[in-house]
């Protein structure tokens, strides 16, 4: 059961049905459901994208591609079937928003697919659940048994002529089946080893047929894109970056939760009042702004907006708008390592740069850690860190390195404080012999 | 070998789902597991059998995917998060809490009376309610070393009247 949580400034459009029952399918029709799909239906294809690219929405799974664009990169005519992936195997630390799209509004997430299949002409969609929420695959399950029992959903949608099916799937444990092409591989009952690209997916995807994946988030705000129109959405954030998404809000935090903002919004906001300030009366020392992946800011670098050009001009990203707030009493150098244990336990070892470099930086930082480390050490990790940027097959290579390099740059004197034998000055939180190991 | 009628269910209806039936491994192996504790031999060679690909394969997918697993857990497993979010929180305390709860203190071991486990995991998407843990596949969030007491005594409870 997930918490709801609300606050003043938030702007509510994808997250407007948390709380109402929505996802018993009479409750989601009081509230407008279905209307959008009949009217992507009339929209047509080249209506539909024309109001996804107006609309500026960035795809909420962690790239920020806009969504409009994507979709039309899927080929008019292909000879092979052509498919929509719903990206729902949220496994990004720091980020917990797509469980509350699941677990209070499932039939937006079905109807977003299904208006993503019709302006790219597909007859089949396919919602994936990671392993871990079954409670939220078995709400799902019943959303689209009821969908097809209304005849939303199977031949005919509508009496449109237009046939659309809708899956559900599920993982069994697996980060980096998050990755697009890795979710493929997994929806096609394999190891999630990502593809090399090009070709892309909109090309060449499932089976081998053109697919458009989309984060469960993106989809569940199409429906209101669509009625409300791409322009209106557009108008609620920034340039260049278009409407609200939700933000979970973790760490030392007074009160975390997960809250819908515009984009654009002020990041010391989001943290000081959206999420009370740092918890216990004490200060803020670093946040992860964007998921685990991301590099982290000092509480000086905080006054920023909170969009996706706006945080790479600050050297971050807003990755999966997952805002991790770490307090004064935190050993970075810890928070480093188990950052590194994280992927290094997910790297699934196809190419070498993410193997090996996860596994030394994690024995690397953990031998440091523990008092172990010498001068030299600081700058081997960053140069070992640096040197898998951009040569993995999949993001994780990347997405392992960057949090780290960020560490050490922004948080050095963390570090030299650990040398020459001297026990972490964080003591109470990580006596070394006392830290429990990860032995898978 | 034979599955129960409810996983056979499951399986004409997943099948149905694809235009290549292998991809239903991945969602159908976890099916199999909670029907038998976890991927049995028997049930390896069956699925292989029916979707017309080499045991090895299938043993290469579960290899492959962290919630699946070859050898008995507990009838209930107890999956503590220390991933960044719950280990800001606590999650280590939590973790050490379980284990030293329940006696168990390697990785995956396994109570001798078979009802629990206890697993490290990473995150299980409950940063914003951290320190969080699973139990099978149920949440449990706002952990306190009182409210793991409370909840592990709960299943243990439920475990005696089956």
């Amino acid at each position: 059961m997930a918490y709801l949580v609300s606050h003043p400034d938030e702007v509510k459009v994808v997250s407007k049905r948390f709380g109402q029952g929505a996802a018993d399918l009479d409750r989601y029709l009081e509230l407008d459901g279905y209307k959008a799909v009949q009217k992507a239906l009339e929209l047509g294809a080249d209506g539909i994208i024309n109001e996804m690219k107006a609309s500026n929405m960035r795809g909420r799974g962690g790239a920020g591609f806009p969504t409009g664009m994507k979709w039309s990169f899927v080929p008019k005519e292909s000879a092979k079937p052509k498919y929509v992936l719903c990206n729902g195997d949220e496994s990004e630390p720091g980020t917990c928003k797509d469980r509350l799209i699941f677990e209070h509004d499932p039939h937006s997430v079905i109807e977003g697919a299904m208006i993503a299949a019709i302006a790219v002409g597909s007859h089949d969609a396919y919602i994936y659940i990671r392993g871990e929420y079954r409670y939220l695959l078995e709400i799902m399950q019943k959303a689209i048994a009821d969908a097809y029992a209304r005849g939303f959903c199977g031949k005919n949608i509508f009496g449109s002529g237009y046939d659309l099916n809708v899956y559900w799937h599920g993982g069994a444990g697996a980060y980096e089946v998050g990755e697009e092409s890795a979710l493929m591989e997994s929806l096609e009952g394999k190891r999630g080893v990502p593809r090399i690209r090009p070709p892309f997916p909109a090309v060449v995807g499932l089976w081998g047929g053109p697919t458009v994946i989309n984060n469960a988030e993106t989809l569940a705000s199409v429906p209101h894109i669509i009625l409300m129109g791409g322009k209106q959405y557009a108008e609620i954030g920034v340039e260049r970056n278009g409407g609200t998404r939700l933000f979970s809000l973790s760490g030392h935090l007074a009160k975390p939760g997960v809250y819908e903002l515009p984009l654009g919004y002020s990041l010391r906001k989001a943290i000081y009042e959206v999420g009370g300030g740092i918890a216990d009366g004490r200060e803020l020392k670093a946040v992860v702004p964007g998921g685990s992946s991301v590099p982290c800011l000092r509480p000086e670098e905080i006054d920023i907006a909170l969009d996706f050009d706006s945080m790479m001009k600050a050297g971050t990203f807003l990755g999966s708008g997952g805002i991790v707030c770490i307090n004064d009493q935190t050993c970075i150098v810890k928070f480093a390592l188990r950052t590194i244990q994280f992927y290094r336990h997910e790297s699934c070892g196809w190419c070498i740069p993410c193997r090996e470099g996860t596994d030394w930086l994690s024995k690397s930082l953990k031998r440091f850690h523990a008092g172990g480390g010498v001068a030299k050490d600081i700058d081997n990790i960053r140069y070992l860190a640096e040197n898998m940027l951009g040569r993995t097959f999949c993001p994780l290579g990347d997405a392992a390195a960057m949090p780290i390099i960020g560490f050490v740059k922004k948080f050095r004197e963390e570090f030299e404080a650990h040398l020459d034998g001297r026990p972490c000055p964080y003591g109470q939180h990580a006596a070394p012999n006392a830290l429990p190991v990860l032995s898978h | 070998m034979k599955f129960s009628e409810q996983l056979e269910a499951r399986y004409s209806d997943m099948i149905t789902h694809y235009p290549a039936k292998r991809s239903l491994l991945v969602p159908f192996l976890l099916y199999i597991q909670d029907e038998f504790g976890y991927v049995t031999d028997d049930s390896i060679e069956e699925v292989a059998r029916r979707l017309e690909i080499t045991p090895l394969e299938v043993r290469n997918v579960i290899s492959y995917y962290s919630m699946l697993r070859v050898k008995p857990g507990g009838k209930y497993n107890v999956q503590v998060c220390t991933n960044i979010c719950c280990l800001l929180r606590g999650g280590e305390e939590m973790l050490a809490h379980a284990r030293n709860k329940l006696g168990v203190a390697v990785n995956k071991g396994i109570t001798p009376d078979g009802v629990f486990s206890v697993e490290e995991v990473e995150c299980i998407g409950a940063c914003s309610w951290a320190p969080a843990m699973q139990v099978n596949y149920d949440f449990h969030e706002n952990l306190t070393p009182e409210k793991i007491d409370q909840i592990l005594d709960e299943y243990r409870q439920k475990a005696a009247q089956q």
